[in-house]
């Protein structure tokens, strides 16, 4: 019955190749830690999913956002759950993208013909940052008000442009409400939708050039 | 098929079902509280059912309804927020009765019309009598009634809210 499924869907769609593609593939004996990409694509779908959990409640205006995230913490069920759940996968997702970034490095698997992979990755490394970024401003707490002023500080010490720079994150000279939507939009829309196209790319690439096998001992 | 063959074919059935398995948990454990979560709001008990004091029932007429305007706290959420209410206290020989001004109709704000000796209402042209009875228009029932008592001469109604 269900092959009986799947072959009426395969003559329509090809979804067994694809599956065989993706899923199927040859790759030379590697170990743990060639699963730090897979790790993570893994938070980075937790994030998704808590991320847009948390909106449902949150809200990015001074008056309101600290509240909204204090009623998330204590007057939602399961509240605590997401919220610390997209807490504690943002600074995991950081570890293990950087982690995965040296594997590539010290295995040497960046080289011919994987240099585009590595340029896409480069990217994914900075859009997860700045995720991390964006997000901890959200809060709106006595915290998260003063990392940012510091962050944005920090950009502002570029000689020449700094100060544009600095404009532009904060949306005006001071840390305002301008600052903390432009930071929403950028955490909850433009970011996740570059990482989710450069994943793509990225992981195209992978399938594609296949995964490169671990040096051996004479090479 | 040879002895490995056979032995790989076990192995990958064996890593789809434990990944299948795996999966369910880990998506149970996540479904499990976003749909708590999404519901969450639904769940609440919510409402609040109390006394509120309109002063001292001498000081209202024997004439006319007369308006009283009061307004109670509310939480939604984060938010802290006030409902104004308009009630009509209706005094005599009988006793008192207190009107809500909400239409029966579709909730819009009645008001009392002296020279029409009648409740109007703004939206669809309702008119309520003295004693709330329907007297023209859309609205099915007579105006709300609250529930009422008197303590040390003051009067007090009994405010339910959903
Ligand atoms: C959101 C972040 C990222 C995700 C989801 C991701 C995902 C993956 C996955 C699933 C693989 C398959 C092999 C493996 O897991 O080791 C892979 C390979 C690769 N990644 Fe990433 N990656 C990310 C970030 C990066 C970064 C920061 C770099 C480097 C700057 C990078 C460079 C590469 C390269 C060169 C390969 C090919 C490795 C090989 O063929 O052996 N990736 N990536
Ligand atoms: S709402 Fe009062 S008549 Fe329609």
């Amino acid at each position: 019955m269900a092959s009986k499924l799947i072959g009426w869907l395969d003559e329509r769609t090809g979804i067994v190749g694809v599956y065989k593609t993706v899923f199927d593939r040859k790759i030379p004996r590697v170990n743990w830690w060639f699963t730090l990409g897979s790790a993570s694509l893994f938070l980075f779908s937790i994030q998704v999913v808590t991320g847009i959990l948390l909106t449902v409640y949150y809200v990015p205006s001074p008056e309101h956002a600290y509240d909204s995230v204090q009623y998330i913490m204590t007057g939602v069920q399961f509240g605590w759950l997401i919220r610390g759940v997209h807490h504690w996968a943002a600074s995991l997702m950081v570890l293990t993208v950087f982690l995965h970034m040296l594997r590539v490095f010290f295995y040497g698997a960046y080289k011919y013909p994987r240099e585009i992979t590595w340029v896409t990755g480069v990217v994914l490394l900075l859009a997860t940052l700045g995720m991390g970024f964006t997000g901890y401003l959200l809060p709106w707490n006595q915290k998260a008000y003063w990392a940012t002023t510091v962050g944005t500080s920090i950009a502002g010490t570029v000689p020449g442009i700094g100060d544009f720079i600095l404009r532009a994150l904060r949306g005006g000279a001071d840390l305002s409400a301008m600052t903390l939507t432009r930071f929403f939009a950028a955490h909850v829309w433009m970011l996740p939708l570059v990482i989710l196209a450069v994943i793509s790319v990225h992981l195209y690439l992978v399938i594609r050039n296949g995964i490169s096998a671990a040096p051996k001992d004479d090479e | 098929m040879s002895e490995s063959d056979a032995v790989n074919a076990s192995r990958r059935r064996f890593v789809a079902t434990t990944a299948a398995a795996v999966g369910a948990v880990m998506g149970a454990a996540v479904g499990v509280p976003a749909l708590g979560y999404l519901a969450s709001p639904a769940l609440e008990a919510g409402g609040s059912d109390a006394w509120v004091p309109l002063g001292n029932l001498e000081s209202f007429s024997t004439q006319q309804p007369t308006p009283f305007s009061f307004t109670r706290s509310k939480t939604s959420g984060w938010r802290k927020s006030t409902r104004s209410y308009t009630v009509y206290v209706i005094r005599n020989a009988d006793g008192v009765r207190v009107l809500s001004s909400r239409c029966t109709h579709l909730s819009c704000r009645v008001t009392w019309h002296e020279e029409q000796n009648a409740f109007t209402c703004p939206c669809h042209d309702a008119q309520f009598g003295p004693q709330g009875e329907v007297l023209y228009g859309p609205p099915p029932k007579p105006l709300e009634e609250y529930e009422t008592k008197i303590e040390d001469g003051a009067l007090l109604i009994r405010v339910v809210e959903a």
